[in-house]
């Protein structure tokens, strides 16, 4: 310190005095948003080799996030101890209320808004787009279509969930098979909409079926079936929710699985001495236990079902008599571009996701997960 | 029975339930798998199962049709008799032997089959180099020079992917940990309306904010870029980043951030030396799981990233092909497994983080 007091007006003493720290405190965002804003210039107009794109992208995306967050911060730091004080939280949580509001709040409000309009939302009609949603004969076929979802999907998810969680925890195998239940959650609605579109493949009736559903269908002595488009609705739309329960099973399982170990040992041990089977055991004793899981994982997947969309999107295109909420609220919206009754849909699916997302968070609130 | 047979019995029966339901559970990816690896006729003409051994009519030889044969009535051929339809489905001579019409009534020949063990198994990487690469298109310009245009191709998809993917997890998971520590640890006017509002949002289905956001990304001129699909991801990502990893923050001793406040370390300085080291398995775990969620992600892509070849990604490129040729299954299975491969590796290596996740309740709202 008494070194560089005692030297002659160097660059670092300039920049301590007043003026320095000023021009400082202004250089120093306007570089770093310079710099980014040349980045976004480079990656929106550039004819330069995917991987480098892809290279500079990521740099670009990543480290230009976490650059704000420094020299904001470094900004705040400039100012007085009081003042840093005062606004430092606002730059900690000032970033992500941002984002939430721009993306979540306002166009909650402004599709609330949007739906008390006509189709291309120049005159106001009031209710009346929403009348239209719950009487249409249409819309009544969707509806019925995401009940047919949320009871068939959710229970067999947890019936089929809560059968592996409990076979796998008395097998010597449990990390295999429960690593096998588990996978489909790792692949997209896409990626599993390939899948089963493939066991769902129908050929004609002179040639060999390469769909598995089928070959053992016609080998049993039918005639080959378009599974999940020429059946009467809305029994096509049950090969649909078999792919979900596909996915879903291991997300029921992990969560049974983990409640299941958390059963003390000594209460089934007590029930066991005492004369209960299995069957008992199972059903008065570990089904009760477990409760507030079941009603996690069920509350979950309704929700779930309630938005499903990618599935029966790839799949038939919400043809054939299996739209359900989501893709009629997609085709509403950007195919007939009906602004005011597609918006009407999307305030539908979100009264109806509220009350089950309510308690699902009460129900977490209450087991204290993490 | 004796206690131990009983037992035995009911190891047995568990592990054989298990085993049915296991299966039940991979066949179906099993079957496009293999699929991918096979010729793109045989995929058309067999069912992938005939990989493995089975009896079929296998031909060893053929035999004249009889040049006076009455095509339209019963004809005698080889020994046996029947009418066309008969002999299409195959008709068994005296001597044993299997005569099966192939072709058409007018130009068909007469097959002689014998049942007999065969595989299927031709496998090939063809569909995977067809996918990668597409095809090449030759152009020709209007000075009549010739230039060769790769087509666009998965390869490039798998790319988008990756540029959507990486920043769309980094960033959220980044402006969550902050936030989560400004409500955990710092006090200010408003933090608990604010968290409130932050948990309410946990109920916004993302369909009921795609629209607003996409007129507000054309008004902006962001629509098809990079920077919109994380800002996207990233609002649709907060509230449950935000929410989970206040979880955790909030639940790290006080001692420690007391002790490092006395010895006159900044928030910032704590934030970014002690408190992300500490939560690493948290932010570990809501990693994989944004990860997985934005890879896997089509609804997203399909409105910010659009109709963009140069920027779509794998999930949109897969989806295409469904939708265009539904029926080219050498395509669709080696696609479907382009777009499996980085989330199953991601998710079999760190399958751990996954679960412990998933029990804090990382699913999407």
């Amino acid at each position: 310190m008494s070194a560089s007091r005692s030297a002659p007006p160097s660059l670092a003493s300039w920049l301590a005095s007043g003026l320095g720290r000023l021009v400082l405190a202004l250089a120093v965002p306007g570089l770093t948003f310079l710099g980014l804003w040349q980045g976004f210039l480079f990656l929106r107009d550039s004819d330069a080799p995917k991987l480098l794109i892809a290279l500079v992208a990521i740099i670009w995306g990543v480290g230009g996030a976490g650059l704000l967050y420094l020299v904001s911060n470094w900004l705040v730091e400039q100012l007085p101890a009081e003042w840093v004080r005062r606004l430092q939280p606002f730059l900690f949580i000032g970033p992500a209320m941002a984002i939430l509001i721009w993306f979540l709040a306002l166009p909650t409000l402004r599709t609330l808004w949007i739906s008390l309009f006509n189709a291309n939302s120049s005159v106001f009609v009031g209710l009346q787009n929403y009348l239209d949603v719950l009487t249409q004969q249409s819309m009544l076929d969707v509806f019925r279509n995401n009940l047919l979802w949320m009871v068939l999907g959710t229970s067999f998810t947890v019936v089929f969930g809560l059968l592996v969680a409990v076979l796998a925890d008395r097998s010597r195998f449990e990390t295999l098979a429960k690593s096998i239940i588990f996978m489909p959650m790792a692949i997209s609605f896409v990626g599993a909409g390939v899948i089963w579109n493939f066991v769902y493949e129908v050929k004609d009736k002179a040639d060999p079926q390469i769909g598995l559903l089928n070959a053992i269908w016609v080998a049993l002595g039918n005639e080959p079936q378009a599974w999940t488009a020429l059946i009467t609705p809305p029994f096509n739309s049950l090969f649909l929710i078999v792919i979900v329960i596909w996915l879903q099973t291991g997300y029921a399982m992990v969560l049974f699985s983990a409640a299941i170990k958390g059963v003390p040992g000594e209460i089934l041990e007590a029930a066991q001495v005492d004369g209960a089977n299995d069957i008992q055991v199972f059903f008065q004793i570990m089904i009760p236990q477990i409760t507030g899981t079941i009603i996690t994982v069920t509350t979950t997947v309704i929700i779930f079902t309630l938005k499903i969309f990618d599935v029966v999107w790839v799949m038939t295109g919400g043809q054939f008599g299996t739209s359900v909420i989501a893709t009629e609220f997609y085709r509403q919206y950007f195919t007939n571009r009906n602004f005011g009754y597609g918006s009407a849909i999307a305030i539908i699916l979100l009264i109806a996701v509220i009350p089950v997302m309510i308690y699902n968070l009460r129900q977490f609130k209450e087991r204290e997960a993490f | 029975m004796d206690n131990r047979t009983r037992k035995l019995v009911g190891q047995i029966a568990i592990n054989g339930a298990l085993a049915l339901i296991c299966l039940a559970w991979l066949i179906p990816t099993f079957g496009l798998l293999v699929s991918s690896f096979r010729d793109r006729t045989d995929i058309q003409v067999s069912g992938w199962w005939t990989i493995f051994p089975h009896q079929d009519w296998v031909k060893t030889g053929e035999v004249d049709i009889p040049a006076d044969a009455d095509r339209q009535g019963v004809m005698t051929i080889g020994g046996a008799q029947g009418t066309f339809e008969e002999f299409r489905a195959g008709v068994t001579s005296p001597d044993g032997q299997r005569l099966t019409w192939m072709g058409n009534r007018r130009l068909g020949r007469v097959e002689i089959q014998e049942r007999q063990w065969k595989t299927n198994a031709n496998f090939t990487l063809d569909n995977y180099v067809n996918v990668l690469t597409g095809k090449e298109y030759i152009i020709t310009q209007p000075d009549g020079s010739t230039r060769t245009v790769k087509g666009d191709d998965m390869g490039n998809a798998f790319l988008n992917s990756l540029i959507v993917a990486v920043p769309s997890t980094v960033i959220p998971i980044l402006i969550a940990a902050f936030a989560a520590y400004g409500f955990a640890w710092m006090n200010f006017p408003g933090r608990r309306i604010l968290f409130t509002i932050v948990v309410a949002l946990l109920v916004v289905p993302l369909q009921i904010a795609l629209v607003p956001i996409l007129r507000d990304y054309v008004a902006l001129d962001l629509n098809g870029t990079f920077l919109a699909v994380w800002l996207a991801h990233t609002g649709f990502g907060l509230p449950l980043a935000t929410y989970l990893l206040f979880n955790y923050i909030s639940q790290l001793p006080r001692d420690i951030l007391e002790s490092a406040f006395i010895d006159g370390a900044s928030h910032f300085t704590i934030f970014t030396q002690l408190i992300i080291p500490l939560s690493v398995p948290a932010l570990a775990s809501f990693a994989i799981f944004q990860f997985l969620w934005v890879w896997n992600d089509y609804l997203v892509a399909l409105i910010f990233v659009g109709a963009k070849p140069d920027v779509q990604v794998i999930t949109q490129r897969l989806a295409e092909i469904v939708g265009s040729r539904g029926a080219d299954w050498h395509l669709l299975t080696a696609g479907a497994f382009i777009s499996m491969l980085l989330p199953l590796a991601v998710f079999f290596s760190l399958q751990r983080f996954f679960v412990r996740g998933l029990l804090s309740g990382s699913v999407k709202g």
